[in-house]
């Protein structure tokens, strides 16, 4: 992966690498040293005002970066920008212009209100009064937050605490917003109300977003590119459509006919995968459209319900693994 | 660390200190929203402490001098280390948790706020309740002052604020560098406690009781002989420990801001490594 000259490169790693010394216990005192490459040689640029998701198995590397983004760990080697800012060097410079939601530890103050959380980081991030009144009444408003200001933090539903959580990053209107699993273990309609919150602050105020996250329809519906790290390395770089192809991957139409039939006749190469009474699972490529497959099953059979299920992250890079043993 | 540069040294300490104001305040305020327990705690704080010295009042039941102090001699050493340890444990005690934010990763999270992390852990979890150490301390230390015949000089009554903030600072000290070490060795706050606890406790007997090498220790290698030993035997015309010479009963100032700045490395190379190694 080579890195082209971009003016508008607003995050920038050429060649980063992260090494950890290991120690295991192998005898009483014994102890055995071991070097682990949790970043390995890590390319990329996101230009100002894009929103990438950065998605990977447990363990791949995606936390090492964002670690590094935000000036919390020291690469070990080569070259890391954030708005022109080394992170590692000029840690608290860089934090008035970044913020960061980790998805599962709450920065939040848990026995006091939420708007006490608000106030201190008004403080701390020497907000000018006007910008932070504009900010929190914004985030107030888009994120519903009206009534749980004055509620102690520990009485938020998850859902809310990480709505509570992401306006905290922003008070202080930073240019780029790094969040790890947010919308993890939220329901539904939280979801929903998270993802448009992103959407529209990307959009609105042009905030560059890098997202991690194990939710492929986060991904879908926020982000244009989308880079897959494993055993940290970059393993793909680009649109999420491009992601499926790379991986082949398949969706699953179900399809719901109004009797028992034997398995549809499905031009390939579309294929019948499972069939339960007058149930039916067909795969297809991810990449393909589900509508011409819709409506040849449609004119053919009697059709009662359908529905369409995307593959998860997990099941896409585990067949780019395969792909890449086998050529 | 490299975050100076545009703010320079002393924008930094300003910074932490203000930091830290804010942050204490937060935790004052968490601590109100149960004001019962807090008044019960703090109780319990004095209760906990005041039975310490109840243990040295039940050993003056059979003797009368220890180590060749009295009662209110002792109980002169042992205010002024009440104190002093009280004031640092009120003001940075909650230090030897930093291991555990290293554990469960929660320490990340005071690395992406522009303050410097040294003072946000500093005042994290900060108890008022710990004034009750603070208290019990004081009223031994009035104590021994009431029943006391001091021979008071401007010098001794200028000593004895230097030397309570002193004190205060060394032990400040020591708890930044304990945590420090957890950087290293996140399971280390016992190491840390036998440190402030167990200096606090050794400090409150007279010298005169404890073995050559020991006292050596305290005086020159962990300087806690700085923050009531040497300054209380100038005040009482006591001889020194290890024949020290007099003026050495004025430096406490002076080693306790060799203590902070030791302290103040030992914290840089601690989240330097963490900064490297992530764990």
């Amino acid at each position: 992966m080579t890195v082209t000259e971009d003016a508008d490169g607003f995050i920038e790693l050429d060649r980063v690498e992260k090494v950890f010394d290991v120690r295991k216990k192998t005898g009483f005192l014994k102890r055995e040293r071991r070097q682990v490459r949790a970043v390995d040689s890590i390319s990329f640029r996101v230009a100002r005002g894009e929103m990438v998701g950065y998605i990977g198995p447990n363990g791949a590397g995606k936390s090492t970066t964002i670690k590094m983004l935000t000036g919390i760990l020291t690469p070990s080697g080569g070259r890391l920008r954030v708005a022109g800012i080394d992170p590692s060097r000029e840690r608290t410079r860089l934090a008035h212009r970044i913020g960061v939601v980790f998805g599962q530890r709450t920065t939040l103050w848990w026995d006091l209100p939420l708007i006490d959380s608000y106030r201190l980081m008004h403080r701390m991030y020497r907000i000018p009064d006007a910008r932070y009144r504009a900010n929190l009444d914004r985030c107030v408003e888009l994120l519903q937050l009206a009534d749980l200001l004055d509620v102690p933090v520990r009485q938020l539903s998850l859902g809310q605490r990480m709505r509570g959580d992401i306006a905290a990053a922003l008070l202080h209107d930073p240019e780029v917003l790094y969040l790890d699993e947010p919308t993890i273990g939220l329901d539904v309609i939280s979801k929903a109300r998270v993802r448009e919150f992103l959407r529209d602050l990307n959009a609105e105020r042009g905030t560059t977003v890098l997202l991690t996250t194990h939710d492929l329809q986060d991904i879908e519906q926020l982000c244009s590119r989308v880079m897959v790290i494993d055993h940290g390395r970059l393993m793909y770089d680009g649109p999420l459509a491009g992601l499926h192809e790379a991986g082949e991957s398949e969706r699953t139409l179900v399809v719901d006919l109004d009797r028992e039939l034997p398995p549809i006749d499905a031009p390939a190469p579309a294929r019948v995968v499972r069939v339960e009474g007058p149930r039916q699972w067909l795969a297809f490529p991810a990449a393909q459209s589900a509508a011409p497959l819709v409506a040849r099953i449609a004119a053919e059979y009697p059709l009662v319900d359908l529905s369409v299920r995307e593959p998860d992250i997990e099941a896409v890079i585990a067949r780019m693994y395969e792909e890449r043993a086998i050529t | 660390m490299g975050d100076i540069g545009h703010v320079g040294q002393t924008g930094r300490v300003a910074d932490g200190l203000r930091a830290y104001r804010l942050i204490v305040a937060m935790w004052i305020k968490s601590t109100m929203a149960y004001r019962a327990s807090f008044v019960m705690t703090t109780v319990g704080n004095f209760a906990a402490t005041a039975l310490d010295f109840v243990a040295i009042l039940l050993m003056f039941s059979r003797v009368d001098a220890l180590g060749g102090y009295t009662l209110p001699e002792i109980a002169f050493l042992y205010g002024l280390s009440g104190v002093a340890f009280g004031l640092a444990d009120l003001a940075i005690g909650s230090m030897d948790r930093l291991g555990r934010r290293v554990r469960d990763g929660t320490l990340d999270t005071l690395l992406v706020r522009p303050v410097p992390v040294l003072a946000q852990v500093a005042a994290d979890r900060f108890g008022l309740r710990r004034l009750g150490r603070v208290a019990q301390g004081a009223l031994v230390l009035g104590y021994a002052l009431a029943t006391l015949d001091i021979d008071w000089t401007p010098q001794k009554v200028l000593l004895m604020p230097v030397m309570l903030l002193s004190g205060a600072a060394i032990f400040c000290a020591v708890f930044v560098a304990g945590a420090a070490f957890q950087f290293v060795a996140q399971d280390a706050s016992e190491v840390q406690n036998a440190f402030t606890y167990g200096g606090t406790t050794l400090l409150q007997y007279p010298p005169t009781v404890f073995g050559k090498e020991l006292v050596r220790g305290v005086t020159f290698v962990l300087p806690l002989a700085f923050v009531n030993w040497l300054p209380a035997s100038y005040i009482l015309g006591r001889p020194y420990p290890l024949d020290l010479p007099q003026w050495v009963a004025f430096t406490p100032p002076l080693v306790a801001v060799a203590c902070c700045a030791l302290a103040g490395l030992a914290w840089r190379a601690g989240l330097k490594t963490y900064r490297s190694t992530g764990s």
